[in-house]
């Protein structure tokens, strides 16, 4: 891969709104004190290590996906997110959009 | 992705991974580890206020002042920090000066360490394994693929920017610019320059 043709345009800051969401989160909870960021960039380091093992990242939506996971795991092994929980909620964010009519706001069901 | 004209019955379902970033969000708020108020703030601050706007800024004062060029050199957190340009990512920052001896390029090879509150979130490319693995292995070669040719009695000079450290590269004063405020000189300081992989726009 060359660079030449990446670097011209510009570009938004956030390709997609999960990418600027999922960062978000992560700066808020440096913030809050929750996540030190040198023992993040190590975490975050390991992830992208791992996913570009098989495969060379872009550095798009791959780099934002990593950040997920590592982010993910993080919670995880902080018990601030079990990992049932998180799929319990995705797959109620997923009912809730495939059951709002389009053009209304997306929100989940009441608890 | 491609789109089909007709009528959604439903509101168009986000890719998996902002499902789940979404759910994180969730957990996080009712737990009250977060408040969605802050992350739009957050948002709009990396999108609307901080980006290498920031960086020209100092660049052009150190062009224009001395003074202020010698105590960047010397402590650039501090020169910063006083500016009040936000945000903790940045804390540890040294800002190393291009001359026709050396030409200074900032990578991350860990991950994507970069001076946010001088030049916002880092550009895709800068991200890329591309980049990271051939920065160092080869800098010249890259800096070609940058439209950047350095005399060859110009060495290059790779820094590796850490959570801890964070660099910015201080490019080299146009000729052709005596005279012009400071202002005017922010606006030949591009991104790329003050990552190394450019140099600062010769005035029209």
């Amino acid at each position: 891969m060359t660079l030449c043709n990446t670097h011209s345009a510009p570009e938004p800051v956030f390709a997609e709104p999960w990418h600027a969401q999922v960062f978000a989160v992560t700066v808020a909870l440096n913030e809050a004190g929750r996540v030190d960021w040198p023992d993040w960039a190590a975490r975050f380091s390991q992830t992208l290590k791992r996913h570009g093992l098989d495969r060379e990242l872009d550095g798009g939506d791959d780099y934002f996906l990593a950040w997920l996971v590592t982010l993910e795991e993080f919670l995880i092994e902080q018990g601030a997110a079990a990992t049932q929980d998180v799929a319990n909620l995705r797959n109620a964010w997923k009912e809730a959009y495939l059951t709002t009519p389009h053009g209304q706001p997306v929100r989940l069901a009441a608890r | 992705m491609p789109h089909d004209d007709h009528d959604h019955p439903h509101a168009l379902l986000p890719p998996e991974p902002a499902l789940r970033v979404k759910a994180l969000e969730t957990i996080l708020t009712r737990k009250g580890l977060i408040d969605p108020a802050a992350l739009d703030e957050i948002i709009d601050t990396y999108q609307n206020k901080i980006g290498p706007k920031n960086g020209a800024r100092v660049v052009a004062k150190a062009w224009s002042d001395p003074e202020f060029k010698k105590a960047l050199l010397e402590d650039a957190t501090q020169v910063v920090a006083d500016l009040g340009f936000y945000g903790r990512q940045g804390e540890h920052m040294v800002v190393v000066e291009n001359t026709t001896d050396q030409h200074n390029m900032v990578v991350c090879t860990l991950c994507s360490c970069y001076p946010w509150p001088l030049l916002g979130i880092p550009p895709g490319w800068y991200k890329s394994d591309a980049y990271r693995a051939r920065a160092v292995r080869e800098p010249r070669k890259v800096l070609a693929e940058f439209g950047v040719e350095l005399p060859t009695k110009t060495s290059v000079r790779v820094w590796d920017s850490t959570a801890e450290i964070r660099y910015l590269v201080l490019p080299m004063r146009p000729d052709g610019t005596e005279g012009m405020s400071e202002d005017g000189l922010a606006t030949l300081v591009t991104r790329d320059s003050m990552i190394g992989t450019g140099l600062a726009r010769v005035p029209a």
